[in-house]
């Protein structure tokens, strides 16, 4: 039934297991994706957040668990980074044209949905962090997706423009409607722009509402009490023993 | 015209077609070193074909796509670097290629025609190797460029988009197999990745857009097979390294001239 099929989860992790080289680098991990829902992962580097996000999208096999996504989801996917070979020249057009047979009316649509309408032209080599950005939502909304995959979204973006783009992430949500699962290194960043939560060191540490998690005590043992205060990056200190079965290893 | 002279101008030319679009690709995935490493074994394809008696295209092409698989599959355990296990592969193929040769006693072979090339001495069967294998190369590239150019910006976007990574990648070492294979009797087994590179090179200074690079290198290449054999008649120096010593010198021109878009 229809009216059915628009309530059923977008996606729907169980205990995914993922290891490499004697290293667990995912130990059980489940998380589902309601439809409109913005499920924010966060944890520190070598949480396995990014792994996490490729086995969703079906780049890796995991080792153990299941992914069932719904029939016909359609996906957008925004990259952690795109370097593109300064041999290669790119305008924002062709890059965006990469995605498959869109026409112009569209192209220039989804760059203004992100307001980046006047980089059409532009090569790509030569956008800022945050123009960048902007052109790589644009193509991931190209196919109107139900589910919008963001991997560290501001990366490369200063504090400022950090904020605009959430801000803009949200409006697209309310936009197209789709869901997302976003990857974060900074709680307070998306905590406005997020319905949940899943603090992630190799395991779920923790999840649920964003004030919830802000104050949950495996929380605050991964990224120091420090962390209620409004600090950027959070992510240096060691994490090596934040959780008993945290599998990271840098 | 004499008829070896047609028949180097329309082989050169023919390559200079298929080398320099592919070559692009070569460039732009970083991939110099690979292909420098599928043309030092294709020495070994050349023994093979001899020693198996298939045509040396066919033994070049065999060889070429196994050693880019061995190198896939030896770069996923990820023991060695890349760079490593290339210098590994290109260097043993050679050597286990001139080994093979040298078993094969009642072997007469022109040795350097197959390593710096013999332009002047294909014949016109040569000539329609190099005319099929363009055609069917630069169709296939051509069906193949989007998910190809998609690839190359980004694998995993490109998954996600819905492209064959694995078929794609395959289908690429497939169509610079075949390169090397019909362009080492012009410029030579060690010289072949030149006509990848260099037309490629010059051509990133004019070109605004994929396509529009590809057609440029072509030219580029062309150019310097034309004035490598004229160079080549003129001064009788040997007609391979002469087209690498034009394009190079194209090169250098583009450096003065060019501006990056």
């Amino acid at each position: 039934m229809p009216s059915n099929d628009a309530d059923r989860p977008l996606v729907e992790a169980s205990e995914l297991v993922f290891a490499r080289q004697g290293r667990t680098i995912l130990d059980r991990v489940s998380l589902t994706v309601a439809p409109g829902e913005i499920l924010t992962l966060i944890g520190p580097n070598g949480a396995g957040k990014t792994t996490l996000v490729r086995i969703v999208l079906g780049l890796v096999a995991p080792d153990g668990g299941q992914v069932h996504l719904r029939p016909g989801l359609r996906v957008g996917y925004v990259p952690q980074k795109l370097a593109v070979d300064p041999t290669l020249p790119l305008t924002v057009r062709r890059f965006l044209r990469l995605a498959g047979r869109y026409n112009e009316a569209t192209l220039r649509e989804r760059l203004a949905e992100v307001g980046a309408e006047h980089l059409l032209e532009a090569s790509l080599g030569r956008l800022s962090g945050g123009e960048m950005q902007r052109v790589l939502l644009a193509r991931a909304i190209l196919p109107r997706p139900d589910l919008l995959v963001l991997d560290e979204p501001v990366q490369g973006v200063d504090v400022r423009g950090q904020r605009e783009l959430y801000e803009l992430i949200e409006r697209l949500r309310s936009r197209f409607g789709c869901g997302m699962l976003l990857i974060s290194h900074d709680l307070h960043l998306v905590m406005a722009a997020t319905d949940r939560v899943i603090c992630l060191s190799g395991h779920v540490c923790c999840s649920g509402q964003p004030e919830a998690v802000s104050r949950h005590p495996e929380y605050l043992r991964l990224f120091g009490t420090g962390a209620q205060a409004l600090a950027v990056y959070t992510h240096h200190h060691d994490h090596g023993d934040a959780c008993e079965t945290g599998g990271e290893g840098q | 015209m004499e008829a070896f002279l047609l028949r180097a101008l329309l082989g050169g030319l023919g390559v200079a077609a298929i080398a320099g679009p592919l070559g692009c690709f070569v460039v732009w995935r970083r991939m110099a070193y690979f292909g420098a490493t599928l043309s030092h074994a294709a020495l070994l394809g050349v023994a093979l074909g001899f020693a198996l008696h298939v045509h040396v295209v066919a033994g070049v092409i065999g060889v070429s796509l196994l050693v880019s698989l061995l190198l896939v599959a030896l770069r996923r355990q990820q023991r060695l670097a890349g760079d490593t296990l290339m210098g590994i592969l290109a260097h043993s193929a050679l050597a286990f290629g001139l080994v093979v040769l040298a078993f094969m006693e009642d072997l007469r072979l022109d040795l350097m025609g197959y390593l710096f090339g013999d332009i002047l001495a294909i014949s016109w069967l040569d000539v329609g190797i190099i005319g099929a294998g363009g055609v069917v190369v630069l169709g296939l590239l051509a069906l193949l460029w989007r998910p190809l150019l998609s690839a190359t910006v980004h694998e995993d976007l490109a998954r996600v988009e819905g492209v064959n990574l694995a078929r794609t990648e395959l289908a690429f070492m497939l169509l610079l197999a075949v390169v090397i294979a019909v362009s080492m009797k012009i410029v030579g087994i060690l010289l072949v990745t030149s006509m990848l590179i260099i037309p490629a090179a010059v051509a990133r200074h004019f070109a605004r857009s994929p396509e529009q690079m590809a057609v440029f290198a072509a030219v580029a290449g062309m150019l310097a097979v034309l004035a490598g054999l004229g160079g080549s008649l003129y001064w009788d120096t040997p007609a391979g390294p002469s087209v690498v010593v034009a394009a190079t010198g194209l090169f250098a021109l583009s450096l003065l001239v060019g501006q990056r878009g």
